[in-house]
């Protein structure tokens, strides 16, 4: 088995099946009938893209697990997803914030991806990409009308970028899995993912009149190595509470 | 033991052709390009699907209608397998597909080639209710994963358009 295509299979799949589950929670809550179905329109792509995700981690790992075992039988610090995706809804300003950052970023690293020699990840990638540039699209356009809309929309998601931006520096960090996958052209190049996010979020960000924090902020990270904020134990208490209390419960 | 269908695996791919999509029923996943190929090999059946978009849910009630037909015909050693290579598209369906769903109200996608790709809300949708091209995008997703919601300013009904998928 190769452990870091494993490692790094399982970082795209958990990000992608936490955001999901937290979009999830706005499913008959949305300000509005059409965001409430965008949103959970957007949960439900992720949760198609983890697992297939998932399940080719589980197919490269060897050991029986397929994609349910995986999201249902793994603690928090089993969990890879980025801190971003595990933070609270608050409000709809602050989902748009956390989806434009999170979207962009699977934007450019999807893009990347397409060009990976693993054949799987590659096709992965493609399939996930044309369905991520409708979710970014979403993003880019709510953030713009509630940055350059009212008083207190523009101060809500001021708010959030502002408080998400502690957690970009998650984004990027890089450790031996990337570097080992990037020599066997498998991984992404982050250095030039990030060069990409960072242009198109001061792009949307300057057009919305919003501001973008000092750089120098404290950069809270750790998800590469399963450290996670609290939020994310309660997520998994939520998620997992059925299949782990009843085993052999079928649909 | 019982013996094997003697069905060639043309005449189960046509079979199979004809299962209607759960949710857009007036087109099979034969046009929708769901079903991709079947073959017999070494005495079992390949069948490979693919989904249109990562989560549809779809996928599920196809998986179970083509095991259904399957087993009708004595079928019982086959494997089915979801591939995503190559990406499903919405170039793959034919013009009598898209008449189709235009005839059942539901505004066909346009051809890849003909959308710009930053700025694919300038397309001008016709309506399938009245045909007129006075109509405006309302969302981008809608009551399935492939369809965006529009509504036209001339007869004034909302309707469904197969989004574009390239």
């Amino acid at each position: 088995m190769n452990k870091d295509l494993f490692e790094y299979t399982l970082r795209l799949g958990d990000t992608s099946l936490i955001l999901s589950q937290r979009l999830g929670e706005w499913c008959g809550h949305g300000p509005m009938l059409e965001e409430d179905i965008a949103l959970t329109n957007i949960a439900l792509d992720l949760l198609g893209q983890a697992k297939a995700f998932l399940a080719y981690a589980g197919e490269i790992e060897g050991k029986g697990r397929n994609e349910d075992v995986l999201a249902f039988h793994r603690d928090a610090n089993h969990f890879r997803n980025l801190l971003l995706t595990e933070q609270p809804n608050v409000d709809f300003g602050f989902t748009i914030i956390r989806q434009l950052f999170v979207s962009t970023w699977q934007h450019y690293l999807y893009s990347e991806l397409t060009h990976a020699t693993d054949k799987n990840m590659s096709a992965l990638a493609v399939k996930s990409l044309k369905e991520v540039n409708y979710h970014l699209r979403f993003a880019s356009d709510w953030t713009l009308r509630l940055g350059d809309g009212t008083e207190e929309s523009h101060q809500r998601v001021q708010a959030a970028v502002n408080e998400l931006w502690n957690y970009t520096g998650d984004l990027f960090e890089i450790d031996q899995v990337d570097e080992a996958l990037l020599k066997l052209g498998i991984a992404a190049d982050m250095k030039k993912v990030e060069a990409s996010w960072n242009k198109h979020i001061r792009q949307v960000l300057n057009d919305a009149t919003l501001s973008v924090p000092e750089i120098n902020n404290f950069m809270r990270t750790g998800s590469r190595k399963g450290v996670h904020t609290e939020y994310l134990g309660f997520i998994l208490a939520e998620m997992q509470f059925l299949p782990r209390a009843y085993p052999d419960a079928k649909w | 033991m019982k013996e094997q269908s003697s069905l060639e695996s043309s005449e189960i791919f046509q079979l199979l052709y004809a299962i209607p999509d759960p949710e857009v029923p007036v087109i099979t996943i034969g046009e929708l390009g769901v079903l991709r190929s079947v073959d017999w090999v070494n005495g079992q059946l390949n069948i490979t699907i693919t989904p249109t978009y990562s989560g549809c849910p779809a996928m599920f009630a196809i998986e179970a209608e083509i095991k259904t037909i399957l087993k009708e015909n004595n079928i019982t050693d086959f494997k089915l397998k979801t591939v995503h290579f190559p990406a499903w598209t919405t170039d793959w369906l034919s013009d009598d597909a898209k008449k189709k769903l235009s005839e059942y109200g539901i505004a066909p996608p346009q051809h890849s080639s003909q959308i710009k790709h930053l700025r694919p809300d300038e397309v001008s949708l016709q309506c399938p209710f009245c045909n007129s091209d006075k109509t405006h995008l309302t969302s981008w997703f809608g009551s399935t994963a492939c369809k965006a919601l529009y509504f036209c300013d001339n007869c004034r009904q909302p309707f469904e358009h197969f989004k574009c998928h390239h």
